[in-house]
């Protein structure tokens, strides 16, 4: 809601300065969108009067006119514009004079003529975007005075940013009746007019859907002369609103609507075919607009109609065949009450968003129809002339929103604001917004007035109240904490900690949208995405991510071309699956890693990252909780995302937790990526679910350490010998590790050679010698008859 | 008799005169090796009458005590100054860069997720959260927000079918939590939001902090305190505030917070006020018995100011350089 203060303060008289103008909108919820000032770039443009004007004799389409600009001095001047003529008093920048648009006037020769200024259009001296003709003043403007100062500028423009449930404040008088809470303040609106009626011509409305209208306010009159200008001070008020003006119809049911809040529509009443009606749109109903777009309309639109067929769209924007032009010599005013019910969103199904149906949808005061036709009728009256008919209000009461009673308790509205207010600032700010208070033992009874349709249960009351006394009259207070202990319910590791974690050892966190193209997502999870946004940004962002990689894989595309080498990257957050009934969204934590396993350095290794040393950070990160194997790698050569042979499944127990692997290179390739790039993927919720560790008692013994060296078939995992070793005496084994594995050279074909460090002690005695020797000497025994191992010499 | 004292003068003048670890180990060879001077002598006792044996005997060890104290001494010495002299080598050039001291970095986002998430839990908070698919009721009707109403004209929402929608707020988490913990409650709830709007100064996906107290006389002036105390625990410095009159559909009376930034400037950063009667009683809470405040705020906005990152999108640009400054 835009509108210039100096109106404003023709509505309401006020105590206070600009600033604290705009500091008190804001601290009553009217946040300011902006304040600009108007017309402050027309210091120097005065008054001028074309006295004569003959045609350039070098050029069709300028004049010269002679242009008395005050004391009776002539000027010569050449204008282009259409609209010149004798008598027209207009806006005049002297030679000297800077424009808005920092051209310095110069007295220069056009087509050989000298001009001695310019005369002005309104968009030349930022006084509106119209530029079709020079400004047209009042006849009655002083020649050779300041523009600025007969248009009362500068002025200030307010615009106000309001919340949806104060419809009624998209009015100057709402504006004005919410400051009337100002000590010292006074509404001067005088909502009493008296219009001559002096004609008997009505147009018959017929509402037999009062549901959809419950109150329909007309008018006609006839005789009006619409190609009259309107007053100076009238479209001055709409330009600083950002209407523009048109023809004095149109201009007065916009002024009227900004005063009152009411969207008024007028129809040329000559093009009007019998009796009136709203109703729902039928079956492809099409209907031509002002703006003379056609749009088909839905059976849940109302429209109001004429014997010909739909000649409107309620409350959003009238047809083009009704139209309004300069031509018009009577005129159909209609002030209805549209519910916001049926309101709400109309608009924007047909991707329009007019000044009436940002009101209609907020909803407007059901009690002001008639008086804003009375309004429009008073203001047309006296720029147009013409006669009036009689005023036609239909209205259904059972339809309108009603007023009611509502009981605001002083102990709740101390309790809810944490303040005691005292009764009788309640009383005085209840009455200063025009509410109706019956003061009760304890209590109030209010009732709000027609236009507060917002206002509905006991706690509407209580924010009316903190809003008027002020926020910043309520003292803060801290509570008291009362909550009992609850155990923890987060995982072993906080994601926090997992992140940091992750930090230490190089990686940098990312976080991507949560949709992606679903083409993209197919290729990942292998299967057809079926969480699809019906209304998505773009095609590349059109269904919830099954995975972290296609983020991630952006990322690492957008670093590499920024001339980074080394990434190392993850990302947590949740991932989707399932169909839209039954979805899931699973929390994951996934890693992307490309580039040398060091950054380049002087003593750095500069090999490019492997399977195991992504396979490294993630071990640093499952915490195994004292439980020995309870998490291991199986290969899987299904998964499409990875190279079939450098890529596993993570299990926790027999479950599994994620995926880790080299990407694969067709994919890569398809991403325009070179280079080995790794990535894993883990779930969790399951892979640190919370699990008490037991501690175990240590020995004191001393250790005997032995080494062994098999040959064994190459498909033979370390895991796998692990396990087998370890299984032929548990409570002396303390542990075993592979500590090298070699194929190639003096290996035959299809084999391994693979070492095994096992620390060998006992509980409660030293182990001896000889003993360590059985345990090895069974181990390789063990071994040969399993895996068919040899010795290595 | 004379021949050790002789032995032993010798000896400690060898000591005296020797200048390395090898020079002391010589001495000890010639005097207390196999062959050593020393050992000779004792050798030499079994010639002795056996009385004569003891005191002669006594008189070598005496000696032989004396030489090794000394010996022991001299190679102590001998040894610090050898160590001393081996530090004295050229220095290292200590300005070049450690082995493998790559570090990456959080998120800023995510780093000043979890400060809030630490201030709050601090006050004992605990931390909620919900699906980021939700649906209809959950996000719009049982936060008063019924079809219809204007309000959800200001959510640009993303839908999918049946009723289902990405949450347009962390908000829903609140009725979940009261649904399903009842009074009395103290949460937040820290996640992903969503809303179909995309240009310099908005993300189609955005990080939201929820916050609900629900208890027997919750008042606005608690709301205003806990606001206040948290800007400036997070803030780590005092700060204005201003709280403004707004609307939300699930609260009443709504406020916005302001603060007072550089150049007195008051920014909007979070959305709050004191739960709506109809939001509680549709979580099965009694309006009568209990209220309760709540309040979102932005984690891009708090980042942008805590950060000092002006332009929003350089957030989901995840390019290294950026990130790496918050390491």
């Amino acid at each position: 809601m835009k509108f210039s203060e100096s109106w404003l303060r023709e509505i309401i008289d006020l105590n206070l300065s600009s600033d604290e103008l705009s500091h008190k909108l804001t601290m009553i919820g009217h946040e300011l969108d902006g304040i600009s000032k108007d017309g402050l770039s027309i210091e120097g443009i005065i008054i001028a009067e074309i006295v004569d004007f003959k045609k350039h004799p070098n050029a069709d389409r300028l004049s010269l006119c002679n242009v008395n600009i005050g004391s009776n001095k002539i000027v010569e001047v050449v204008c282009g514009a259409p609209n010149v003529q004798v008598g027209l008093k207009t806006a005049f920048a002297r030679v000297g004079q800077i424009l808005p648009n920092k051209i310095k006037i110069k007295k220069s020769k056009i087509r050989g003529v000298t001009s001695n200024g310019m005369l002005c259009s309104a968009s030349e001296i930022d006084l509106g975007q119209e530029d079709d003709g020079i400004l047209e003043l009042p006849s009655n403007a002083p020649v050779g005075g300041g523009l600025r100062a007969y248009l009362n500028l500068p002025d200030n423009i307010l615009n106000l940013d309001l919340t949806p449930n104060r419809g009624d404040c998209f009015s100057l008088i709402g504006v004005a009746r919410d400051l009337n809470t100002e000590p010292d303040s006074k509404l001067n609106y005088n909502f009493r007019i008296q219009n001559n009626i002096t004609s008997k011509v009505k147009c018959e409305v017929k509402t037999p859907h009062p549901d959809i209208c419950p109150r329909f306010a007309s008018q006609v009159i006839e005789d009006i002369d619409n190609r009259a200008r309107t007053p100076i001070h009238l479209t001055e008020k709409l330009r600083k609103s950002g209407i523009r003006s048109i023809n004095p119809v149109v201009d007065i049911t916009n002024y009227v609507m900004l005063e009152l809040g009411q969207p008024l529509h007028a129809y040329d009443f000559d093009k009007i075919t019998g009796v009136i009606s709203p109703r729902f749109a039928e079956n492809n109903e099409t209907l031509q607009l002002l703006d003379g777009n056609t749009i088909k309309l839905n059976r849940d639109t109302i429209v109001v109609s004429d014997e010909s067929g739909s000649i409107g769209l309620a409350g959003i924007m009238g047809g083009n065949s009704t139209s309004v032009s300069d031509k018009t010599t009577s005129v159909f005013f209609e002030a209805a009450f549209w519910p916001p019910e049926f309101m709400a969103g109309k608009a924007r199904e047909y991707g329009m968003q007019t000044d009436a149906s940002l009101r209609f949808e907020r909803g407007v005061d059901p009690a002001i129809q008639a008086f804003a036709v009375e309004r429009a009728t008073q203001l047309l009256l006296s720029i147009t002339g013409g006669k009036a008919g009689p005023i036609d209000d239909i209205k259904n009461k059972k339809y309108l929103p009603q007023t009611k009673l509502i009981r605001l308790r002083q102990s709740r509205l101390n309790k809810i604001l944490g303040k005691k207010i005292p009764k009788s600032e309640v009383e005085r700010i209840f009455k200063k917004l025009g509410f109706i208070v019956n003061i009760k033992k304890d209590s109030w009874e209010v009732t709000a007035p027609s236009f507060r349709f917002d206002i509905n249960i006991e706690d509407d009351l209580i924010e009316e109240i903190a809003r008027i006394y002020g926020f910043e009259n309520i003292e803060r207070q801290t509570e008291s904490i009362t909550m009992p202990i609850s155990p923890i319910e987060r995982p072993d590791l906080s994601k926090d900690a997992i992140s940091d974690h992750l930090c230490v050892r190089g990686y940098h966190e990312v976080i991507n949208y949560s949709f992606v193209k679903k083409d993209t997502d197919n290729q990942i999870s292998g299967k057809e995405s079926k969480l699809e946004l019906l209304n998505p940004i773009s095609t590349e962002m059109a269904v919830m991510k099954s995975s972290h990689l296609a983020g991630l894989l952006q990322n690492l595309k957008r670093n590499l071309s920024r001339q980074n080498n080394r990434i190392r990257l993850f990302e947590v957050g949740n991932v989707f699956s399932g169909n839209i009934k039954n979805h899931n969204e699973v929390e994951k934590i996934a890693a992307i890693a490309n580039g040398p396993i060091e950054e380049e350095s002087w003593d750095s290794n500069n090999n490019d990252i492997s399977f195991f040393n992504l396979k490294g950070d993630l071990d640093s990160l499952l915490v195994n909780n004292n439980e020995e194997d309870l998490f291991r790698y199986e290969s899987n050569k299904n998964n499409k995302i990875f190279h079939p042979s450098y890529s596993a499944d993570i299990y926790r127990k027999d479950e599994i937790i994620g995926v880790i692997g080299m990407l694969n290179p067709i994919l890569t390739r398809n991403n325009d990526i070179s280079g080995d790039v790794y990535f894993f993927e883990i779930d969790y919720k399951k892979a640190f679910r919370r699990s008490p560790i037991i501690a175990k008692p240590i020995s004191k013994y001393p250790q005997i350490r032995r080494d062994i060296s098999i040959i064994v078939d190459s498909h033979i995992t370390s895991s796998e010998l692990i396990k087998a070793v370890k299984e032929i005496k548990p409570s002396t084994i303390q542990s075993v590790n592979v500590f090298d594995v070699y194929e190639g050279k003096n290996i035959e074909e299809g084999r391994k050679s693979i070492a095994l460090g096992l620390i060998l002690q006992e509980k409660s005695r030293t182990l001896r010698d000889e003993e360590a020797d059985d345990i090895i000497s069974m181990t390789l025994k063990s071994l040969q008859s399993k895996y068919s191992a040899k010795l290595r010499d | 008799m004379n021949k050790v004292k002789e032995i032993l003068e010798k000896s400690l003048e060898e000591i005296s005169n020797a200048a390395s670890i090898e020079d002391i180990e010589n001495i000890r060879i010639d005097f207390i090796g196999k062959k050593g001077l020393f050992t000779n002598e004792l050798k030499k006792l079994r010639h002795l009458p056996a009385n004569d044996r003891p005191l002669f005997g006594q008189e070598i060890n005496k000696a032989k005590n004396v030489f090794l104290t000394n010996l022991s001494s001299a190679k102590n010495q001998l040894e610090g100054k050898q160590l001393i002299d081996s530090l004295n080598v050229k220095p290292i050039d200590v300005s070049l860069a450690g082995s493998n001291s790559s570090k990456g970095s959080r998120h800023p986002i995510s780093l000043v997720r979890s400060k809030i998430e630490q201030i709050f839990k601090n006050s004992g908070y605990k931390i909620k959260v919900g699906p980021e698919i939700e649906d209809d009721y959950h996000n719009f009707t049982a936060l008063n927000v019924p079809e219809n109403h204007p309000a959800r004209a200001m959510h640009d929402t993303f839908y999918f079918e049946g009723k289902k929608l990405l949450r347009t707020h962390t908000s829903p988490v609140q009725i979940r939590s009261m649904i399903a913990d009842g009074a009395p409650i103290r949460i937040i709830a820290p996640g992903k939001c969503y809303r179909c709007d995309s240009d310099l100064t908005h993300t189609p996906m955005f990080h939201q902090v929820e916050g609900l107290v629900i208890d027997k006389d919750i008042s606005f002036a608690n709301l205003k305190a806990v606001l206040h105390e948290f800007v400036e625990s997070f803030f780590e410095r005092e700060i204005k505030l201003r709280f403004r009159p707004s609307y939300f559909p699930f609260t009443e009376p709504s406020a916005e917070v302001d603060i007072l930034w550089e150049n007195n400037e008051w920014l909007e950063i979070l959305g709050c006020g004191m739960v709506h009667p109809n939001v509680l009683r549709n979580s099965g809470i009694d309006p009568e018995k209990y209220s309760g405040y709540a309040f979102g705020m932005g984690v891009e906005r708090l980042a942008m100011l805590y950060y000092g990152v002006r332009d929003l999108r350089t957030f989901y640009d995840n390019d290294i350089s950026f990130l790496k400054q918050f390491s």
